[in-house]
């Protein structure tokens, strides 16, 4: 297996059979009972939480934290998944060190936080192997709404839509629904098929319908389903991917990190999946981290990612940063890439040193790669959306667009972090506007 | 370096810290790896008289309730008096005393309340060459249903009797273990006087039910699907405990009766404040139980180094050192105006102070939106539950108002001279005009 570790190229096996299973194990393992209830009675309770504030979703923390100190773990789910129904992945996936965990009061006193990420994990965990959806849905409107997009801020939006008694048709352009839960999440964050898991759990309100390989613009048009639906929420996320504007980019062993991270999650065997021994990823954000990490952890021997910025200015957050780090991903800021080079396929990228106004200082560098990916962001895809602010889709107040029935939310509307938690939020938000002002017009046509 | 040893109506040890009588001195294993690890005295598990020994239960004895991180905070017993033949723990107390005769070796008896029985076991105890014997008038649970302990206890003509035949039967040194199950402690302890004991200890155990087993409906320890109370005892008894000592400390009938302190004492600070309210030796059960016999090195070396600081070189120099200042709430100066003060740098913005104060007190705690939290010292009336439920020690603090500075509250001058309810104007009953 020596020999294959350090073959170059891209190549498939580079390590032990048993050596996948390893690396792509849970990051963070869940909290047994026992631990659940020492790390439980850390929290203070606190008045007014801070905690609750930083959670994008608001959920209130200390209280189910109480009720799993209590010995009521299905209560503390429920008060979870009132406030974000797709509480069990954000537990996983929330960069927690710089939310709720980061305004715990804990880490003024003592630099360790209540670690309520797990405990969030442990209580949706309890309740969701019981195989139980704790919501029902009111009592039918007659109303139907379609929403694009089979990610957080949909799957939220619709969940909150069947609880108010509206019946929702999913449009997905991908083969399975989740979005970026399914398949641009890394993996080790998400084991076990959670994202399918917790889909099929959500669906369990009844009401909602998914329709997926169902594509805006290709398969349906927003002036189709705003014709023929009640309301219409977009959250179809960023489709599209920057690209370098470099000559040479369409050599083999370029690609868009979030391709890889998608063939990655969708892989039946990863000892099957080809990486580059020499491999260099471009961008500082979750998406490049992700990449970086999973390419060492198939067996890349360097994995260099490099960003154009200063390590301060990284999206990543510091955890993530520190993650890379342990797992052997060399770290370079302050460098852009200015040229491919290779004969066909790439052998090396060039990179020019830039100082914190991004101006070129001349000090240019080589680093070797079989395999290169792009990871300095995401574009709206699409034609006849409502107006933009800026490449994103302009909202006002809970969702709403430039076109009367249409809200959006998730990555393809503008303001709010691109975040999991933040998309879930806005995608519930919308869903209680466009249930007040479909009630409101019924109530008047009445 | 402070003297530990102690001489406690006579009987040495050297030092104050002994086991009290209960299942961990209930044989003589048990006590060689007490007097091994450093106690400085053990009162035997109480023994009953000759005959067929008493059983106890095949099930749980002991319930529990918990503080966080699963810290044992209270214990409940259901354990009778030992429950192995008399002669064998005479036996077996008279070798250990033999090989340890520097350490206390007391024997606790619970004989049915008639005088031959007492007659008959104290020359068998004699025999051993304890150093005493405790009387318990206190086990509040199984025995007392048979008219002894507590059942004696609670009836100080029948302490102040079976004292009388105890002093009159034997020359060893008598303490009377008190039960705090009752009304006012001062009158068992004051009938344990009358009859001619030596010490009082206090206290036995407290009538309890730990807790409620919600799927059996039955109290804990749930035995067949019953429980009986036991007695409880551990940390959480301490407030009690410290209370009734003093009450018997401060009382003129009974001041200056040497008492052995019992209840909850679990570190070294707790032994030292019983001593300071009056106990010439503690007694210590719960602790050693939860976390085994090597505590004894602790409350040895935090004792000896609190003295040391202290400049107190024996135990007799620390008992009863609190006593003068336990007073009534009359006596309590009315005119020692203090104010919450919350250090801004070692406050970790919980909020708890302002929950507490804002719910349940005086909303005198003021949040800014950048979750400042300021005491309002005109609403602030000194209560301390700020103080009780920060969880940071030492960020809030009271502060006393010094004389001449105006209480912003009640708009008056703090006065230098001190004033209690006795001299109060609201007081109908007062004795004295109250100082101007």
């Amino acid at each position: 297996m020596k020999a294959k570790a350090l073959e170059p190229g891209v190549v498939a096996g580079r390590l032990a059979r048993q050596a996948y299973a390893e690396n792509f194990a849970d990051l963070h393992p869940p909290l047994d009972n026992h631990e659940a209830l020492v790390a439980a009675d850390r929290c203070y309770f606190c008045h007014d939480a801070p905690c609750i504030t930083a959670c994008p979703t608001s959920i209130d923390i200390p209280l189910f934290i109480r009720q799993i100190a209590t010995g009521t773990p299905d209560a503390a789910a429920k008060t979870i998944l009132g406030q974000n129904i797709l509480g069990g992945m954000c537990a996983r996936v929330c960069p927690t060190e710089t939310l709720c965990e980061e305004a715990c009061v804990r880490m003024t006193a003592e630099h360790r936080p209540v670690e309520i990420g797990r405990l969030q994990r442990y209580a949706t965990d309890t309740l969701m192997a019981k195989g139980v959806h704790p919501f029902e849905r009111a009592p039918g409107t007659g109303k139907r709404i379609a929403v694009v997009g089979a990610g957080p801020a949909g799957l939220a939006c619709a969940h909150r839509l069947s609880m108010n008694g509206h019946d929702v048709v999913i449009h997905d352009a991908r083969g399975k629904p989740g979005g970026l839960n399914e398949y641009g999440i890394a993996s080790y964050k998400s084991v076990a098929g959670f994202a399918a898991r917790e889909v099929d759990w959500l669906l369990k309100i009844g009401g909602i319908t998914i329709e997926t390989g169902s594509m805006l613009g290709r398969d349906v048009t927003l002036a189709a389903l705003n014709a023929d639906y009640d309301a219409v929420f977009l959250a179809m996320g960023l489709g599209g991917v920057n690209a370098l504007g470099l000559e040479g980019e369409e050599r083999d062993g370029l690609h868009d990190a979030v391709d890889f991270i998608a063939d990655l999650r969708q892989s039946e065997d990863l000892a099957a999946l080809p990486i580059g021994r020499d491999v260099v990823v471009i961008g500082g954000g979750m998406t490049a981290i992700d990449a970086a990490v999973q390419a060492r952890l198939l067996g890349a021997l360097n994995v260099t990612l490099v960003y154009r910025r200063s390590r301060a200015r990284m999206n990543a957050s510091e955890f993530e940063q520190d993650l890379a780090a342990s797992k052997g991903v060399r770290i370079i800021t302050n460098a852009q890439p200015i040229a491919i080079h290779g004969n066909g396929a790439v052998r090396e990228v060039e990179f020019e040193y830039t100082d914190d106004a991004l101006l070129p200082t001349g000090e240019r560098f080589r680093l070797p790669a079989d395999q290169v990916f792009r990871a300095i962001g995401q574009t709206l895809f699409g034609d006849g959306l409502p107006d933009l602010d800026g490449r994103k889709i302009a909202i006002t107040g809970a969702g709403r667009t430039s076109l009367p029935g249409v809200w959006a939310g998730g990555d393809c509307a503008a303001g709010g972090d691109d975040l999991t938690v933040t998309a879930v939020a806005e995608g519930r938000d919308a869903a209680e506007d466009i249930h007040a002002s479909l009630m409101a017009s019924a109530a008047k046509e009445a | 370096m402070a003297n530990l040893s102690t001489n406690f109506v006579g009987i040495k040890s050297p030092n104050p810290f002994w086991l009290a009588s209960a299942p961990p001195t209930d044989k003589e294993y048990n006590v060689r790896r007490a007097f091994e690890a450093g106690w400085g005295g053990v009162v035997w598990k109480t023994l009953g008289e000759a005959g067929p020994p008493v059983v106890n239960v095949n099930g749980p004895r002991y319930g529990a309730i918990w503080g966080a991180d699963r810290r044992l905070l209270g214990l409940n017993n259901i354990e009778l008096i030992t429950d192995r033949p008399l002669e064998v723990n005479l036996r077996e107390m008279k070798a250990v005393k033999r090989d340890y005769p520097d350490r206390a070796l007391v024997a606790s008896l619970m004989v049915p309340c008639v005088e031959e029985a007492w007659k008959a076991i104290l020359p068998l105890v004699e025999e051993t060459g304890a150093d005493g014997v405790e009387l318990n008038f206190g086990c509040p649970h199984g025995m007392s249903e048979r008219g002894m302990g507590s059942a004696v206890g609670q009836v100080p003509e029948y302490i102040e009797m079976v004292t009388r035949w105890v002093k009159q039967y034997t020359r060893m040194p008598c303490i009377v273990k008190l039960t705090p199950n009752i009304t006012d402690v001062r009158k068992p302890a004051q009938a344990a006087k009358r009859g001619g004991a030596d010490a009082v200890s206090l206290i036995n155990t407290i009538n309890s039910i730990t807790s409620v087993d919600l799927d059996l409906f039955a109290p804990e320890p749930t035995i067949d699907g019953r429980g009986a109370h036991g007695g409880y005892c551990g940390p959480a008894v301490k407030p009690i405990a410290l209370n009734m000592v003093a009450e018997i400390a401060r009382d003129p009938e009974t001041a200056g009766l040497p008492i052995s302190g019992i209840g909850g004492v679990t570190t070294w600070r707790d032994a030292a404040e019983f001593l300071t309210l009056g106990a010439g030796s503690v007694q210590v059960c719960t602790a050693a139980m939860t976390y085994g016999f090597k505590i004894v090195e602790e409350m040895i070396s935090g004792l000896s180094e609190w003295m040391d600081t202290k400049g107190f070189t024996t135990i007799e120099e620390v008992t009863g050192r609190a006593v003068p200042n336990c007073s009534d709430w009359k006596n309590l100066n009315l005119n020692y105006v203090s104010k919450a003060r919350i250090n801004q740098d070692l406050c970790i913005k919980c909020g708890r102070c302002y929950a507490a104060c804002e719910d349940t007190s005086h909303q005198a705690i003021a949040m800014s939106p950048e979750r400042v939290f300021e005491v309002k010292d005109d609403e602030c009336v000194a209560c301390n539950l700020c103080v009780n439920v920060c969880p940071v020690e030492d960020c809030i603090t009271m502060e006393r108002l010094a004389p001449g500075v105006v209480d912003e509250r009640t708009g008056k001058v703090v006065e230098a001279e001190p004033a209690d309810w006795t001299t109060h104007p609201n007081n109908p009953m007062a004795t004295a005009t109250a100082a101007e």
